[in-house]
């Protein structure tokens, strides 16, 4: 068994003559749930769409369960998005329908249960829902598959309080020791007590990482406190 | 368990914070001898922490001798009455050594000290 779910080498993604991420060297173990920090435009997304595979790095190695992102990565990456993914005449029911034609991992159970717990109605139509209510059923369908690596760009971005404690509450639930999250946020104080570990992404290069409870105690300080620190002004 | 807090402040690292939140539970009496903890993924959720931070928490403590766990069957805190003695000792000197040291780099001497709280507790009553 492998410890290290993912390995990153030398990862650079440029965009025309612009350099999105620099050289990422990274390694995250296995059932951990790792929070990629950093302002808008650090790179994080790029970093996610590269090992969700749809976006191709132009330099630098990229292994996930020993693989390079393809079918197979595909096969055991459930991914999120920073924006709704599901189009607007669908109902709830479509939109789990999808997926369970899609994903041969996806557990439909899971789904009703999520669904119920999250208090969505499977008759409403997606351009009802509110932007809350769309992020709520996008994780509900992402977390519902039996993947070993959860890929979650911003899932609590722009939503109220009571949603984002349920967006917690079934990121916790659904955690388990055969999976791996990788969860990127600008909303660190909402975040940092579910993270094992972080990674600080700065201009497109990793500026720090390590054990979340580990750098609090060595810089007497919370992550968002630290978060301020290197990118505070 | 009730837990009222929802933001952990405090500059320390999680699993300590939390260790600290079961002790005073059982200072205050709040947690028995014999009575069991919340499971790992119930507390982690009701705090939403993550649960391996709940379980180093609950390890640290059994390493103190304060619970113990039983397997497939939880953790409890411990029976031992001079255990939770020697908590509540250890709990009231460290208090009362935080306040000694504050008060001395404020100038204070020991029978200031002394003078103030004797003082303090005889408006008390």
């Amino acid at each position: 068994m492998m410890a290290n779910i993912i390995e990153i080498q030398g990862l650079t993604k440029t965009y025309f003559n612009k350099k999105a991420l620099n050289n990422v060297n990274l390694i995250i173990e296995k059932s951990r749930i790792v929070g990629i920090l950093g302002p808008n435009g650090s790179g994080k997304t790029t970093l996610l769409k590269i090992l969700a595979g749809i976006l191709r790095p132009s330099s630098g190695e990229v292994l996930i369960d020993g693989h390079k992102p393809g079918v197979y990565t595909k096969s055991i990456v459930s991914y999120l998005p920073d924006r709704n993914f599901l189009y607007d005449w669908m109902k709830v029911q479509d939109a789990v329908d999808f997926f369970k034609d899609f994903y041969n991992d996806f557990d439909e159970n899971r789904a009703y249960k999520l669904l119920d717990f999250m208090k969505l109605d499977r008759n409403l139509k997606v351009n009802t829902l509110s932007k809350g209510m769309k992020e709520k059923l996008n994780l509900t369908l992402v977390l519902s598959r039996n993947a070993k690596v959860y890929i979650l760009d911003e899932p609590i971005a722009g939503v109220d309080p009571v949603a984002r404690d349920q967006i917690l509450d079934a990121i916790i639930n659904n955690y388990n020791e055969e999976s791996t999250m990788l969860i990127t946020t600008h909303l660190v104080r909402d975040m940092e007590n579910i993270f094992d570990d972080v990674v600080f992404l700065k201009e497109g290069e990793v500026y720090l990482q390590g054990n979340a409870e580990a750098l609090r105690a060595e810089r007497n300080m919370k992550i968002d406190d630290l978060y301020k620190e290197i990118f505070g002004a | 368990m009730e837990v009222n807090f929802l933001e952990f402040n405090e500059n320390l690292p999680i699993y300590i914070q939390i260790m600290n939140i079961i002790k005073r539970k059982i200072i205050k009496g709040e947690l028995k001898g014999g009575n069991k903890l919340p499971s790992v993924r119930d507390l982690s959720t009701e705090l939403k922490v993550n649960p391996n931070t709940i379980q180093r928490a609950y390890q640290e403590l059994e390493r103190e001798n304060l619970v113990y766990t039983q397997r497939g069957m939880g953790t409890f805190v411990t029976e031992d009455e001079n255990i939770i003695r020697d908590l509540k000792k250890s709990m009231a000197s460290n208090l009362v050594n935080n306040f000694i040291e504050d008060m001395k780099s404020l100038g204070f001497s020991l029978e200031d000290i002394m003078m103030i709280i004797n003082e303090k507790i005889k408006e008390g009553r």
